[in-house]
């Protein structure tokens, strides 16, 4: 019972993270700022209902399956997040208005 | 045992292993099945898990990799936690820009680690390495400051010690 509980507690506290990287992919003005917050609040909100998951299931194959899980996203969403921001800056998507420095676009301008 | 042979041997360990958690297995067929594909996976990536002798105790090696995760999903903790302020503000308290840094990691391993934190803590995303010159780009949500050595010593300090301690 108090598992049950405790793991509702963390599937609610995922879902929530998961809404705020929602929220910042459509408020956010850039495709790069938009990637942070869809890559924090997503990886943290998954992670957070899969192991709301475990602690329900306990160690049967089933909760396995989402420890497993856990560890997956946490190694593929950072890459996959530098995967889409290089191609982005490579493609030439400008920054937002706001932004204050570009080093990485100086860099290649010395390069050329 | 050669170097790249003890490395295929931990990979098939491992993948076995695996295979056991995810199906729980209580046939033979299944076990066999988990032996077939363990040895897929051996053949196709099976040298890339060892690539050097490792310097140092395991022990203590271990012990730092422990503290890094702690230090690491408490970091994590806080960008989420700055996000979501940023996101539910009215009126978008950010300042962006992309700046570098410079690494003093030389394994490929610690380097990616590195990089993945970044990622996934506060404010921060890498968008490129240069392995030549060792330098990492960044994307900050809130640029503190555009000085290349101030940089790396906000953004990269708090994790280079102990991945090195990790790693090298």
């Amino acid at each position: 019972m108090t598992r049950e509980v405790i793991g509702m507690v963390f599937i609610l506290l995922g879902i929530m993270f998961d809404f705020f990287g929602v929220l910042g992919l459509v408020r956010l003005p850039d495709v790069y700022n938009r990637l942070q917050a869809a890559t924090k609040c997503v990886t943290f909100g998954s992670a957070g209902i899969l192991l709301g998951v475990f602690i329900i299931q306990g160690f049967n194959n089933f909760g396995f399956k989402a420890l497993l899980g856990i560890v997956f996203i946490f190694l593929t969403s950072p890459v996959a997040a530098h995967a889409i921001s290089r191609a982005a800056h490579r493609s030439g998507i400008p920054l937002t208005k706001e932004t204050i420095i570009d080093q990485y676009q100086e860099d290649n301008e010395l390069k050329d | 045992m050669t170097l790249q042979n003890r490395s295929r041997l931990f990979v098939f360990i491992f993948s076995f292993l695996v295979w056991l958690a995810l199906t729980s297995a209580r046939d033979v067929e299944e076990v066999i099945a988990g032996l077939i594909v363990a040895a897929l996976v051996t053949i196709v990536a099976g040298k890339f898990l060892i690539t050097s002798e490792k310097s140092g105790h395991i022990i203590r090696r271990i012990f730092s990799a422990i503290k890094y995760l702690i230090k690491f999903l408490w970091e994590m903790t806080k960008a989420n936690l700055h996000v979501a302020y940023i996101v539910i503000h009215p009126y978008l308290p950010i300042k962006p820009g992309i700046v570098k840094i410079k690494i003093k990691l030389t394994k490929d391993t610690a380097i990616t680690v590195l990089a993945n934190s970044i990622t996934l803590t506060p404010g921060t995303l890498t968008i490129d390495v240069n392995p030549e010159k060792k330098e990492l780009y960044i994307h900050w949500i809130d640029v503190l400051s555009t000085d290349v050595e101030k940089n790396t010593k906000t953004i990269g300090g708090k994790f280079e010690k102990l991945l090195t301690e990790v790693f090298e």
